[in-house]
C-alpha cells in the first residue's frame, strides 16, 4: 500500500508502495511482480538507504531457524530484531557480538549496514561475526555466501546497503556471558586532548564510547565523559543479583507522542549532560554496575526520541578520520561550534582496524552528530565534508541523507570493485534505492 | 502434560500470532496449513523460543476428502483446535466469477465446516475439548461491498453457534472469534482506518483470553460490539440505498 516513510532521521520523507513478506516464496513472487525495490528492515538507518518508490518490509520474516547454545551461535531470518534476540539468548548466557546503540534493528540491517559498536576495536564490525548467509538475487536465486564461498558477494553485501540483494538467513556467532550485567567506569575528560589520552590509556576494555560538548571553547574544548564497560562475571554483582545473574531487564517503554519543536531536543541534551558534568556527585570516575539496556541502550528508553527534533527531521552527520588525523577532527569541531549549528552531543568512538570492501569503520576517529535540518545546513555540512576527505576520512552511508556521489568515490577506495560486484548481482538495478541513487551506485 | 492447539491456516498473520501467543503460555502447537514446508522456520522459532513440542501438518480446507484422514493420522489429538482459515477477494471479481464465489463459500464456510464436523464429534465423544472459529463482524450483515466473502462467514457463525449449542451438552467449548478490520495480508491493500484496525497480536490475545475464560462469542477491540449493534440495527429500506 502507498504511503509516506522516512527513517529514522525524518529526511526525506516520500511515497513509497510498502508491502511485506512473512515466507521466502511470498519474497520471489514479489520479485517477478515489482519492478525496482529496496528492502527494509527497521527504518533505523537515519537517512535515505532503505527507501525507495517500492519497499519491501522484512519485519514479519523473523524467525529463529537454529541456536546453538553449546558454541553460540544463532541462525535466524533476516527481518529478525535484536531486542527480540537479547531475549532468547542472555538468559541462556549468550550476548550480540556487536550491536549499535539501539536494539530496534534487524539483523538484515546489521548486516547491510555492518554496523559496529562499543567493542569495534576489540571485536569488528557485525560482518566479522558473520558465518554463513543466504543472499536472493533479483532472479530470486538464494545465493549462500561467507567468507569461503561466493566470498564476493559476501563483501558486497555486509555494508552493502541492500543494492546486492536480500539478505534472507544469516547465521551467526555470539558472545559468551556470565551475567546480564556491565561492569560500568565513566571518566571525566575536560578537554579534546585529555579524552584522546584516555582512548588510548583505556583501550583494553571491552566497550569504549565518549559523549563530547561540540559547544565548549577554549580550555574546555571538546570536555567529554569516556563510557567504558566489562561484561560482568558473577561475583561482581551484589548478592542480591547473584540469585539471577542473567536475568531479563523489564520491557519498559515511554512513547514520545508526538513532533517537538526543534530546538526543544537540543536543549534537553546539553542538560542531560551537563547533568552528568556537573552534578555535584560526579566525580572525576564513577564505577558501578547496571543492566545492560541502560549501558547499551540509553536511548532506546524513550521510543520515537526522534520526533523531538521536529517535522522537518533531522541529519546524522557521522565520519571517521584515520589516527593520525587528529588535527581534522579539531578542525571539525571548530567550525561545528564557530558555526553554533548544532545540538550538540556528538559520541566520539575510536575504531579498531578494518578494511572491508565497502564497510564504513576504519581505524581511527569517529564522531556523529545530529544537525535539524533547517537552511544553510547542507551547505555547511558540504564543507564539512571536504575537511573529512582533505583528512583522509568518509561518511557512513547507513546515517547518509545528503552527501554528494563524489565524497562517496573519495571516501572509500573500493568502490570501483564493490560496482563491478553489483553488476555482476544485480545488473539491472533491481535493488535500487534513493540513496543508491543520489550517490550513484547504479550499474549503468 | 502440556496441552496442545491446533491452528487450522497456521500460515496466517492471525495464525502465527496465536501460534506464538499460546506457545508463550507453554501449549504445545501443531501448525496445519496448505503448502505447510514452508512453517519449518516457524516451527523452530515456536521451538527455540518457548521450548515447546511443535509439529507441522499438511492441511486444505477446500480438499474435502482428505480431512477425515488428516485428524485420523494427527500424532496428538490436540485439546483445543482454532479455525483461522479464511477467503477474501474484490466482490466485483468474485461475483463474475463462478470459480472465485465457491471458493469464497468453501474457504469460509464449507471446508471448516467439514473439517469441524469431524473434530466435534470426536470432542463430544470424550465429553471436553475446545473450538474456536475466527469468522467476521463482515457475517452480521451483507454490503454490496462484500457480500459473498460475509455470507460465508454469516453461515459460519451460524454454523458454530449451532455446534456450541450441541457440544455445551458434551462439555465442549465453542468460541465465536469476530474481528472487525486487522492489519494482514487479507488487507495490505486496503487503506484502513487506524483508531478502528487491529494487529494480529490483538486477536491473538483476545482468542487467548475467550478461551481462558469459556466465552461464547467475542469482537476483537471493544468498540465494533458497538458498531456493529448500530449497523445491525439500521432498518432495511434505509441500508438497502447506502452504498456500503
Ligand atoms: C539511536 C540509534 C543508534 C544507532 N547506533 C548505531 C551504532 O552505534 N553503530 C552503527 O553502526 N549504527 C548505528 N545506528 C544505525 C543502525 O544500526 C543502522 O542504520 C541499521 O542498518 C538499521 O537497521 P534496520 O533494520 O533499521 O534497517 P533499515 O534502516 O530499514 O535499512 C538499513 C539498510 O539495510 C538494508 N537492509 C535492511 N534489511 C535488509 C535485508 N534483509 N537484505 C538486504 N538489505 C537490507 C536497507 O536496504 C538499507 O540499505 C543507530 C541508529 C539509531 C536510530
Ligand atoms: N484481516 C482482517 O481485517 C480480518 C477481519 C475479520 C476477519 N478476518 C479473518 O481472520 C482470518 C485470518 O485472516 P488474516 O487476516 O490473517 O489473512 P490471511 O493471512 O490471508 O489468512 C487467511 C489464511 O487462510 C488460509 N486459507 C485460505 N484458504 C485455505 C484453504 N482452502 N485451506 C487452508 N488454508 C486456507 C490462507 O492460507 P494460504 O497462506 O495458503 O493462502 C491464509 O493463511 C480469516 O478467517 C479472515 O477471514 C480477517
Amino acid at each position: 500500500m502507498k504511503k509516506d516513510i522516512g527513517n529514522w532521521g525524518n529526511y526525506p520523507v516520500i511515497e513509497s508502495d510498502e508491502s511485506a513478506f512473512t515466507f521466502t516464496g511470498e519474497f520471489q513472487n514479489y520479485i517477478k511482480q515489482t519492478g525496482a525495490f529496496i528492502p527494509r528492515g527497521n527504518g533505523r538507518c537515519y537517512g535515505d538507504a532503505s527507501l525507495a518508490i517500492n519497499t519491501i518490509s522484512t519485519l514479519k520474516y523473523n524467525r529463529i531457524i537454529s541456536f546453538d547454545t553449546e558454541n553460540g551461535i544463532l541462525e535466524c531470518e533476516a527481518g529478525l530484531t535484536l531486542d527480540k534476540i537479547l531475549r532468547v539468548i542472555v538468559p541462556k548466557g549468550w550476548f550480540l557480538p556487536v550491536t549499535p546503540g539501539t536494539k530496534f534493528i534487524t539483523v538484515g540491517g546489521a548486516v547491510a549496514s555492518d554496523v559496529h559498536g562499543k567493542n569495534h576495536h576489540i571485536d569488528g564490525a557485525f560482518s566479522a561475526h558473520v558465518l554463513e548467509m543466504d543472499v536472493i538475487n533479483a532472479q530470486g536465486e538464494i545465493i549462500t555466501c561467507s567468507p569461503e564461498i561466493n566470498n564476493d558477494l559476501f563483501w558486497a553485501t555486509c555494508g552493502g546497503m541492500g543494492l546486492t540483494g536480500m539478505i534472507s538467513r544469516i547465521k551467526f556467532d555470539l558472545k559468551k556471558v556470565e551475567t546480564s550485567y556491565i561492569k560500568q567506569k565513566q571518566v571525566k575528560a575536560r578537554n579534546l586532548d585529555e579524552i584522546i589520552r584516555l582512548f588510548d590509556e583505556y583501550k583494553h576494555y571491552t566497550y569504549s564510547v565518549a559523549w563530547i560538548d561540540c559547544l565548549k571553547k577554549g580550555s574546555q574544548f571538546g570536555r567529554s565523559i569516556l563510557i567504558l564497560g566489562e561484561h560482568a562475571k558473577t561475583e561482581d554483582l551484589s548478592n542480591h543479583k547473584q540469585n539471577v545473574p542473567l536475568k531479563l531487564p523489564k520491557e519498559k517503554k515511554i512513547n514520545f507522542p508526538f513532533n517537538l519543536p526543534s530546538f526543544v531536543l537540543n536543549k534537553w541534551t546539553i542538560r542531560i549532560f551537563n547533568f552528568f558534568y556537573y552534578h555535584k556527585n560526579f566525580k572525576k570516575e564513577i564505577n558501578n554496575v547496571v543492566s545492560y539496556e541502560p549501558f547499551f541502550y540509553p536511548l532506546d528508553a524513550i521510543l520515537h526520541w526522534n520526533r523531538g527534533y521536529g517535522k522537518k527531521g533531522f541529519i546524522q552527520y557521522q565520519f571517521v578520520l584515520p589516527l593520525e588525523s587528529k588535527q581534522g577532527l579539531v578542525e571539525i569541531l571548530n567550525r561545528i561550534s564557530n558555526k553554533g549549528l548544532g545540538s550538540f552531543l556528538a559520541v566520539l568512538k575510536v575504531f579498531g582496524k578494518q578494511d572491508n570492501l565497502i564497510s564504513f569503520p576504519m581505524e581511527g576517529f569517529t564522531l556523529a552528530m545530529d544537525f535539524p535540518v533547517r537552511k544553510g545546513l547542507f551547505e555547511f555540512l558540504d564543507e564539512l565534508d571536504q575537511i573529512v576527505l582533505q583528512y583522509g576520512g568518509r561518511l557512513y552511508m547507513s546515517k547518509d541523507a545528503r552527501m554528494k556521489p563524489e565524497v562517496l568515490q573519495s571516501g572509500y577506495p573500493h568502490l570501483p570493485e564493490f560496482k563491478r560486484i553489483l553488476e555482476k548481482y544485480n545488473p539491472e538495478n533491481k535493488f535500487r534505492s534513493l540513496q543508491s541513487e543520489r550517490l550513484d551506485l547504479l550499474v549503468k | 502434560m502440556s496441552q496442545t492447539v491446533l491452528i487450522l491456516g497456521a500460515a496466517s498473520d492471525i495464525g502465527i500470532a496465536i501460534a506464538e501467543k499460546f506457545a508463550a503460555n507453554a501449549f504445545d502447537i501443531q501448525l496445519a496449513a496448505r503448502k505447510s514446508d514452508r512453517l519449518s522456520s516457524l516451527q523452530s522459532d515456536l521451538k527455540i523460543k518457548y521450548n515447546i513440542n511443535c509439529t507441522i501438518h499438511e492441511f486444505d480446507a477446500t480438499d474435502f476428502s482428505s480431512h477425515l484422514t488428516f485428524w485420523n493420522i494427527l500424532p496428538v489429538k490436540p485439546a483445543i483446535t482454532i479455525s483461522v482459515i479464511g477467503y477474501m477477494n474484490d466482490n466485483e471479481k468474485v461475483i463474475k466469477s463462478q470459480e472465485e464465489t465457491l471458493k469464497t463459500i468453501n474457504s469460509n464456510y464449507t471446508g471448516l465446516v467439514s473439517i469441524l464436523n469431524i473434530i466435534g464429534e470426536d470432542y463430544a465423544k470424550q465429553q471436553s475439548g475446545v473450538i474456536a472459529g475466527i469468522s467476521s463482524v463482515a457475517g452480521l450483515r451483507g454490503r454490496q461491498s462484500n457480500y459473498i466473502y460475509g455470507s460465508a462467514k454469516a453461515g459460519f457463525i451460524a454454523y458454530l453457534s449451532g455446534l456450541r449449542n450441541r457440544l455445551f451438552h458434551h462439555k465442549v467449548h465453542v468460541l465465536t472469534v469476530l474481528p472487525g478490520f486487522v492489519y494482514t495480508k487479507m488487507t495490505e491493500d486496503l487503506n484502513l482506518p487506524k483508531l478502528l484496525t487491529a494487529q494480529p497480536v490483538d486477536v491473538a490475545d483476545t482468542v487467548y483470553k475467550g478461551i481462558l475464560k469459556k466465552k461464547n462469542k467475542i469482537y476483537v477491540k471493544w468498540f465494533w460490539r458497538w458498531i456493529m449493534m448500530i449497523i445491525t440495527n439500521i432498518p432495511e429500506f434505509i441500508f438497502k440505498r447506502k452504498k456500503l
